[in-house]
């Protein structure tokens, strides 16, 4: 399946990361173009695109960006969420280490059309690689003025920042990436206020994801129709796809939005590992409910993913052939959610713990009768009564997964061990 | 004691945010990564500089998880992924491996404070997995054989 590459343009050049590949390539003349376009003409020309949030809830860009207050007198900020947590995700981590003036052009471009002068990248202190590549391209485009005072001769100005989290998924959640900047434990906000009224030290701010960002110098050079009309028609635009598990070609992959599973296991990634049988797929990151065989052959957007009980996400493809036990793979996802509650609300806090608790006795098995009744409570308990979504998140994992594989949980609590030979 | 290097670097970021409160979080990595970890005494001497309280400090070092606050670990702090695109090609396998050639448990240090194992959550390298972190390095595509080579070959 070959596709004009526009994410992935230039990753494979060599020293990808360098502001003179970048601008030999054509770099920065997105931003000359939209500096010379009104603020308004260029939110709208992102809402014509269609482009929707990659960082995983799908929203569209630029009714985001329109929610911010004109007043030139407030301070306003652009956070790029660069936290990249969601497990199964590696695609922002490649635009940050191969092609950071991408990801600087598309903020620069994004801050000029909400008129903000000041921006952060919210880095996960594990990608401190990344965040050093990031810090030596934002010196070298400031070097050559396309940061910092009167940019391209013009009266936008703009200062970018990078901030590193410490350790902490719930710092990808836009409202505790704020309390992360601003020097607090990173536990969510109550909203409303949104961000875009009430966001960085109480002023508006956007926050958008690394891959959203770079798609706009692209929408600025090629035109909103040509985003507009690749894929579905509501959930349009190229998109990066992680592929990972059993698979024979992981990686990150650049495609239409609305690929199939069955194309983007066996036509771009050479099908399952060593040849096995498929048995299920996770399309958006450990959060979205599994899909089964039955599936593969759906559109991989936001609004198919949801009306099929799952998710896009942020695209992270997670593959598991026939040797799978499902009562294992609940067990690592729950441990993931336990181990990374803030701790700010008590039906996540505690219910994820005791959801774990109960897959790790299943998974040694000692499971107990009544275990999985128990757990489907549990799920109903913490379902829509957390304070953000990862209590959510973590239900609609095992619900998903106790959806289509109800008995291999009952077996295990059984017999004391898995229905699944081979295990991974 | 915080050196003065330190204390030059942190003035140096000062001027990234609108108030101090916000340069505590890069102030405390600054610190850390000098010596491995943090002590209640570095928190104390930050505070200071930012005009915040100790306990502020110590709540940012009980919250995100790569702070050591009065946690020495080894001079290799070996972190292997243990999240599922990682387990489903041999995650365990590796951490058993190491466990076998540290002769340690996760969670514990050699004797001779060389190597600290600790599990974590996925680091954005499924693609590459099973992998895991050193100090601030990747290591990718790990199997048996490599994994033991990347170990010994540390100086
Ligand atoms: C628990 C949780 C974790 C999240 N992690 C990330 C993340 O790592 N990266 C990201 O871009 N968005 C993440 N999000 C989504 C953000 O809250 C936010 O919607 C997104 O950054 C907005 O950018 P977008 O509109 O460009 O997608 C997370 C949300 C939740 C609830
Ligand atoms: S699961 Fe191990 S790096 Fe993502």
């Amino acid at each position: 399946m070959a596709v004009e590459k526009i994410l992935l343009h230039n990753v494979d050049k060599p020293n990808s990361h360098k502001l003179d590949t970048y601008l030999a390539g054509g770099g920065y003349e997105d931003l000359r173009k939209a500096l010379a376009m009104g603020r308004d003409d260029l939110v709208q020309l992102v809402k014509d695109s269609g482009l929707r949030g990659r960082g995983g809830a799908g929203f569209p860009a630029g009714l985001k960006w329109s929610f911010i207050p004109k007043d030139p007198s407030l301070q306003k900020y652009l956070c790029c969420n660069a936290d990249e947590g969601e497990p199964g995700t590696f695609k922002d981590r490649i635009i940050i280490e191969k092609d950071p003036h991408l990801l600087i052009e598309g903020m620069a471009i994004t801050c000029h059309a909400i008129n903000s002068d000041k921006s952060y990248i919210y880095i996960r202190g594990e990608f401190e690689y990344g965040a050093q590549i990031l810090e030596q391209a934002i010196e070298e485009a400031y070097e050559k003025g396309y940061l910092g005072k009167n940019i391209m001769g013009t009266d936008f100005s703009l200062d970018m920042y990078v901030h590193r989290g410490y350790g902490a998924y719930i710092c990808g959640e836009e409202t505790a990436l704020l309390e992360s900047i601003e020097g607090y434990r990173g536990q969510p906000r109550k909203k409303p206020p949104f961000p875009a009224l009430a966001g960085l030290n109480g002023k508006p701010t956007v926050i958008n994801n690394v891959e959203s960002l770079a798609c706009i110098p692209g929408i600025i050079r090629k035109g909103s129709k040509w985003f507009a009309n690749m894929g579905p028609e509501k959930s349009p635009g190229p998109k990066l796809f992680c592929v990972s598990g059993h698979i024979e070609k992981p990686g990150v992959y650049e495609l239409p939005m609305g690929t199939t599973g069955r194309e983007i296991i066996y036509e771009v990634c050479g099908g399952i590992k060593a040849g096995r049988k498929f048995k299920a797929v996770i399309p958006g990151g450990v959060t979205a409910p599994m899909l089964v065989e039955k599936d593969l052959d759906l559109s991989m957007d936001f609004d198919t993913m949801a009306q099929a009980g799952s998710m896009l996400g942020s695209g992270a493809v997670i593959v598991m052939d026939d040797t799978t036990c499902m009562v294992r793979t609940s067990y690592i996802i729950n441990r993931f959610f336990s181990h990374e509650s803030c701790g700010k609300c008590t039906p996540c806090r505690e219910g994820t713990i005791w959801m774990t608790q109960i897959l790790e006795r299943m998974e040694n098995g000692e499971g107990r009768p009544g275990d999985v009744e128990e757990l489907e409570r549990l799920c109903d308990n913490i379902f829509g009564r957390t304070f953000c979504p990862l209590g959510d998140g973590a239900v609609m994992a095992l619900r998903g997964c106790l959806k289509h594989f109800r008995e291999e949980f009952v077996y295990h609590v059984e017999n004391g061990r898995c229905m699944v030979k081979g295990g991974f | 004691m915080l050196s003065d290097c330190a204390k030059e670097k942190i003035k140096k970021i000062y001027g990234n945010y609108s108030d101090l409160h916000s340069v505590s979080m890069t102030a405390m990595q600054i610190v850390q990564r000098e010596i491995g970890h943090l002590t209640k005494e570095d928190l104390i001497e930050i505070a200071e500089m930012l005009d915040m309280k100790p306990i502020e400090l110590d709540e940012i070092g009980g919250f995100y998880t790569m702070y050591n606050v009065e946690r020495p670990v080894g001079k290799y702090h070996v972190q292997v992924c243990e999240n599922l695109p990682c387990a489903l090609v041999g995650a365990e396998h590796i951490i058993t491996v190491i466990e076998r050639h540290l002769k340690i448990k996760v969670g514990e240090t050699t004797a001779d404070k060389r190597y600290t194992l600790s599990r974590v959550q996925c680091l954005g390298s499924c693609g590459t997995a099973p992998m895991m972190q050193v100090n601030e390095e990747f290591y990718e595509d790990l199997t048996e054989r490599n994994v033991i080579e990347i170990l010994d070959g540390f100086e």
